[in-house]
């Protein structure tokens, strides 16, 4: 009995190491075969195989429009689009995951990404500004003013002009591309106080348009015109937060989308990234997902956030 | 041994046990090797969590150099380089335990309040009703209490206070709300098992119902309704979803209750996809992660020890 019993466990081991060998080998499989299509040369009109798109969720709903219509030109052509933020992005496409990783900043900017080896391909702009509840009464501020409220020196809208009301900061988390531009840009790098923080640009509008008094930051595209919207944008130093001023470099708060690719990118890659930069994409899916063609800026700006005109 | 199978004018339940190949033995074999892998793929995978969730939890510490100590008790966080880098936990921590005490005081009177009343006052009715409609509660997602949660108790609370409703009550309440059909179904099942000699000695001496309720069943299954509330509390310490839509996830140590507040959990799923790969923001949230796991380890044998005390 002792013995069948040894035998039994023993029969289960190499079951269980089975199952496990049998789940890695699957991985291996898949990734062999997107890495081996996503390198065919298809210079050609229609091309074929299949890469991973993915990162920053703010890009996400461009990436999945734009691949929308570019498989219908190129029905072969299999192209997943992945949320997971810009870190995973990076983090991924330096890995050799993701064949396109999406991210909202520089990847000069994040340690533990060699951005030597990732090749930056700059798709839109995405400009944004303070996002603050009508109830406030305070829709033109001085940077000077909004550095106050952002990093808790002030505490009352009266005291920047508005009404009398406690400032309620909403803040989004560490490490999110949107608070970096804000905190570069905005604030002139400085660090916002604490108050609510919250991942989703959807939550931050929903927050700031029930709660008297609260501001947070935005993109240009979560803003409607609609009388009935609590959100107000934020005009700074008396310039209007429009994408005209952002590209004419008037409004300072915007940054980059970028899609990184490890290397040159070559095949699918390629004729995607080269779709994403085409007219049919930057003059209509562009402007109608809320960003700013890249190919419209009058200025431009490196890693370091040094701003010059083109 | 197919023989006797064919000849033999045995009773139908011996040939029931017996099939074709006569492989009796065979068969013992087969389900004690689907049985053993079944348990050994569950330990395995518990053991591997476990460890990676270690390794990754420690390398902030040994790869990074964080202070283990400035880590637990510090007050700042601020791990992605804004200014000075700083990575103090002890807000988070904090948050965590308050959301779920608070959250037990909540849900363990009306828990086993309503578990006596479904097993001693309405016992018909109570289980015919009661019991379907708590195991409906359980199956709720969590992302739909977080929603109510933020729809209905954020606002209620915004206009009674002075703060603007996300707050460490909001999220008691909507955690209390979530781990209330565990303590209800488990403490019931507790006092259910109270053998019924017990309750007739209790009546036979003249005692009235809410006498042999107070002195005599609660305290025997006091072990196993601690058991309850324990579990209810591990759920609300792991509960990430719901807490971060109502909390506010403040990184400030909380004032009040009605100040917003962080916890483990919902800084680890607001920051996860913004960080890369080996950063030491990346690192610190598997440390915090690590933090998770050795509490509900510490909830687990706390469970293990209520129980064995158990006296019925």
């Amino acid at each position: 009995m002792k013995k069948f019993k040894s035998l039994a466990i023993m029969f289960t081991f190499v079951l269980v190491m089975g199952v496990l060998a049998a789940c890695g080998g699957g991985n291996e499989n898949s990734s062999n075969s997107s890495n081996g299509n996503g390198g065919e040369e298809g210079s050609s009109e229609a091309v074929s195989g299949s890469i991973i798109v993915g990162g920053s969720s703010a890009l996400q709903p461009l990436a999945a429009a734009a691949v929308e219509q570019f498989q219908q030109n190129n029905p072969d052509a299999q192209i997943d689009v992945q949320g997971g933020g810009s870190g995973t992005g990076l983090s991924e496409v330096a890995a050799g995951n993701f064949d396109i990783g999406n991210a909202d900043y520089f990847a000069e900017s994040k340690e533990g990404i060699e951005a030597s080896e990732l090749v930056d391909h700059k798709v839109a702009v995405v400009g944004m500004t303070a996002a603050v509840n009508a109830e406030a009464g305070v829709t033109d501020i001085s940077k000077e003013d909004l550095i106050k409220v952002f990093t808790g020196e002030v505490t009352n809208w009266k005291d920047v002009g508005g009404e009398d009301m406690e400032i309620q900061l909403v803040n989004r988390p560490d490490g999110s591309g949107t608070r970096a531009t804000f905190n570069e840009f905005g604030l002139d790098g400085a660090t916002p106080a604490e108050g609510i923080t919250e991942d989703s640009s959807n939550t931050v509008k929903k927050i700031v348009n029930d709660t008297p008094g609260a501001v947070g930051y935005l993109a240009f595209s979560y803003f409607d015109d609609s009388s009935d919207s609590n959100v107000k944008k934020m005009a700074i130093d008396g310039v209007e937060a429009t994408d005209e001023n952002v590209t004419t470099g008037d409004f300072p708060i915007w940054a980059y989308e970028h899609m990184y690719t490890k290397g040159e990118p070559e095949g699918l890659e390629k004729a995607f990234l080269d779709y994403m930069m085409s007219d049919e994409v930057q003059t209509s899916l562009v402007p109608d997902q809320g960003y700013i063609p890249a190919s419209k800026m009058k200025v431009e700006r490196d890693a370091e956030g040094n701003q010059s005109d083109l | 041994m197919s023989n006797i199978n064919h000849s033999s004018t045995s009773s139908s339940t011996h040939r029931l046990i017996k099939n074709k190949n006569g492989s009796v033995k065979r068969n013992e074999l087969r389900g004690k090797v689907v049985v053993y892998s079944c348990a050994a793929l569950i330990i395995i995978a518990t053991i591997a969590i476990t460890l990676f969730l270690t390794i990754k939890g420690l390398q902030s510490f040994i790869v990074n150099g964080v202070n283990v100590g400035e880590f637990l008790t510090g007050l700042t966080w601020s791990p992605s380089g804004e200014g000075d880098v700083s990575y103090g936990a002890f807000p988070f921590i904090f948050g965590s335990f308050s959301v779920t005490f608070l959250a037990a005081l909540f849900a363990a009177p009306l828990g086993i309040g309503s578990a006596i009343f479904m097993t001693e006052i309405a016992k018909t009715w109570g289980q015919k009703v009661l019991q379907p409609v708590i195991e409906i509660l359980v199956g709720i997602p969590s992302v739909v209490y977080g929603l109510i949660g933020l729809t209905v108790i954020v606002p209620l609370i915004r206009e009674h206070s002075s703060g603007i409703g996300f707050s460490l009550l909001a999220g008691m309440i909507v955690v209390g709300v979530m781990i209330l059909p565990t303590v209800t179904s488990i403490s019931a099942d507790a006092l259910k098992s109270i053998p019924q000699d017990i309750k007739d000695a209790s009546y036979g001496l003249g005692a009235t119902r809410w006498q042999t309720i107070y002195k005599v069943i609660l305290p025997a299954a006091m072990p196993s309704l601690a058991t309850a509330v324990v579990l209810g509390m591990a759920r609300a310490f792991g509960e990430a979803l719901a807490v971060q839509m109502v909390i506010g996830n403040s990184k400030a140590l909380p004032e009040s209750i009605t100040d917003q507040a962080a916890t483990l959990t919902s800084i680890i799923t607001l920051s996860m996809g913004h960080t890369t790969y080996g950063s030491l923001h990346n690192n610190l949230l598997w440390s915090l992660g690590l933090i998770l796991l050795v509490m509900s380890y510490v909830f687990i044998i706390i469970i293990r020890f209520i129980s064995s005390r158990r006296k019925v």
